[in-house]
């Protein structure tokens, strides 16, 4: 079964930063905004570094928690070999478990940590997401100053960090379920089309949400994916209707409520740090769903084997959210 | 749902390009750039009293400089992605594309980040570029002697 149950895991508190253009976008209830790419640091590697680290920082200070109470801290980013996550975490006497699946990241950190707290092997859990939209280019696409032509199906990497308390203390946000998705290759090859490579197993991992749980798509009052951005989502609303008879009563893109129509960023927002921003910011702040459904959507690609024509893999995990 | 119907589908969802646009676009930026490069070159001929051969290496020196400078203070990128071909395929865009690259990487040192890195998109433009000269010179032997 790639679904499970969680017993006692709340969502405490999120503490969230965001980059210069996404505060002047559509989000309006982030904690902090840096106004610099570089915010004051000498490079865009330790500004995303310090992103993590205010944002922790911040975390611990407004719940009055100290380094060992924290029994586990998790990492994810989308720099090689996940170093902001780790050099981040050399700052803290925390354990520490860095993972990644591109830009589902914030969906594996929330599984893999409800997952220690509902089996009862860590009480307080703290999950932190960052992404840099300067220090993707540079990973993924050109160097920041070069002034590359893109298609209009590629998405912009959105700047911030959210950090977030998981615990087994009862709270307003209950972590209900999750599905962990499998790695899905339909023969996308363009990394400028990300939203194409992750919309099939967004489809496959919402179906076999619902099957293992006996749940019909009309249980939840919303659901959020990552960040298919606007060509992605239109994909996987055909295929959801074409291939698996699914109607999504009212659905949302991550990806589509970062950025205003006049802000040249293509199909929309991108990256780890997509998800968990629009989730806090709005979905639940706007107090208006009770069940919520969120889906982190990933493209598993290096420069290399993009590089090397094959399939692009997609991942998607979802995790079921109760609000009170 | 197997993969080319898949891909199919993918196509069918694709924002069309607006090549038209984007052709006659480039050509009238291409253009702009290359008239006003001619103007450097008829004042360096009228004025510096160069000759056309020496007035134009000068006037590809400066074209570089001048985009290398735009680079380094920051907005040519922005121009190079409103551009597009038009910028791209003059030697601007080859001076950007080796500025943009050094800026990327002199952080990391000298040799290991500057150095290593500087040719890292102009690299293809300068191999594929001395090649293409090379096999058009022997044709040129061979069919004009």
């Amino acid at each position: 079964m790639a679904s499970k149950k969680f017993n006692n895991v709340y969502i405490k508190d999120s503490v969230s930063i965001v980059g210069p253009q996404e505060k002047n976008g559509l989000l309006k209830n982030y904690d902090l905004a840096i106004d610099d790419y570089y915010y004051g640091e000498k490079t865009f590697e330790q500004a995303e570094i310090k992103m993590q680290q205010v944002v922790i920082d911040k975390l611990l200070e407004y719940n009055k928690l100290n380094n060992s109470k924290i029994d586990l801290l998790i990492g994810g980013d989308l720099v090689n070999q996940i170093s902001i996550s780790g050099y981040n975490a050399s700052k803290y006497r925390i354990p520490f478990l860095g993972v990644y699946s591109a830009c589902a990241t914030f969906g594996q950190e929330l599984i893999t940590g409800a997952s220690f707290i509902s089996g009862k092997l860590a009480r307080n859990i703290v999950v932190v997401t960052s992404s840099h939209n300067l220090n993707a280019e540079r990973q993924f696409r050109y160097p920041v100053e070069y002034g590359a032509i893109k298609k209009l199906t590629s998405t912009f990497t959105s700047t911030g960090a959210v950090a977030t308390l998981l615990t087994n203390e009862v709270t307003n946000i209950k972590v209900e379920s999750a599905t962990i998705g499998k790695a899905i290759d339909m023969g996308v090859n363009d990394t400028n089309n990300m939203g194409a490579i992750m919309a099939p197993a967004v489809a496959d991992t919402l179906n076999t949400h619902l099957i293992e749980m006996k749940r019909s798509i009309n249980y939840y009052d919303v659901v959020v994916t990552g960040d298919l951005g606007e060509v992605g989502r239109e994909i996987l609303l055909d295929i959801l209707d074409k291939n698996y008879d699914i109607r999504l009563k009212k659905y949302i893109d991550a990806g589509c409520e970062v950025y205003t129509n006049n802000m040249d960023t293509y199909a929309g927002a991108s990256g780890p740090i997509a998800l968990p921003l629009v989730l806090f910011d709005k979905i639940i702040n706007c107090k208006k769903y009770k069940k919520i459904l969120i889906i982190a959507t990933g493209s598993l690609q290096s420069v290399q084997l993009a590089n090397q024509k094959l399939g692009i893999p997609g991942i998607a995990h979802a995790v079921s959210l109760e609000v009170s | 749902m197997n993969k080319e119907e898949y891909l199919k589908l993918v196509k069918k969802h694709e924002p069309k390009e607006k090549r038209v646009e984007n052709t006659i676009y480039a050509f009238l930026i291409g253009g702009t750039v290359g008239f006003l490069v001619e103007g450097i070159i008829q004042v360096l001929m009228n004025i510096f009293a160069l000759s056309r051969i020496d007035a134009s290496s000068w006037t590809c020196l400066i074209v570089i400089f001048v985009s290398s400078l735009f680079t380094a203070l920051g907005f040519f990128d922005n121009w190079m992605s409103k551009g597009k071909a038009g910028l791209l395929i003059p030697t601007t865009g080859f001076a950007h594309s080796v500025q943009s690259s050094a800026l990327d990487y002199k952080r990391e040192g000298l040799i290991t980040g500057l150095g290593s890195n500087f040719f890292k998109l102009a690299g293809s433009v300068i191999l594929y570029g001395i090649l293409s000269a090379f096999i058009l010179v022997i044709v040129r032997v061979i069919v004009f002697g």
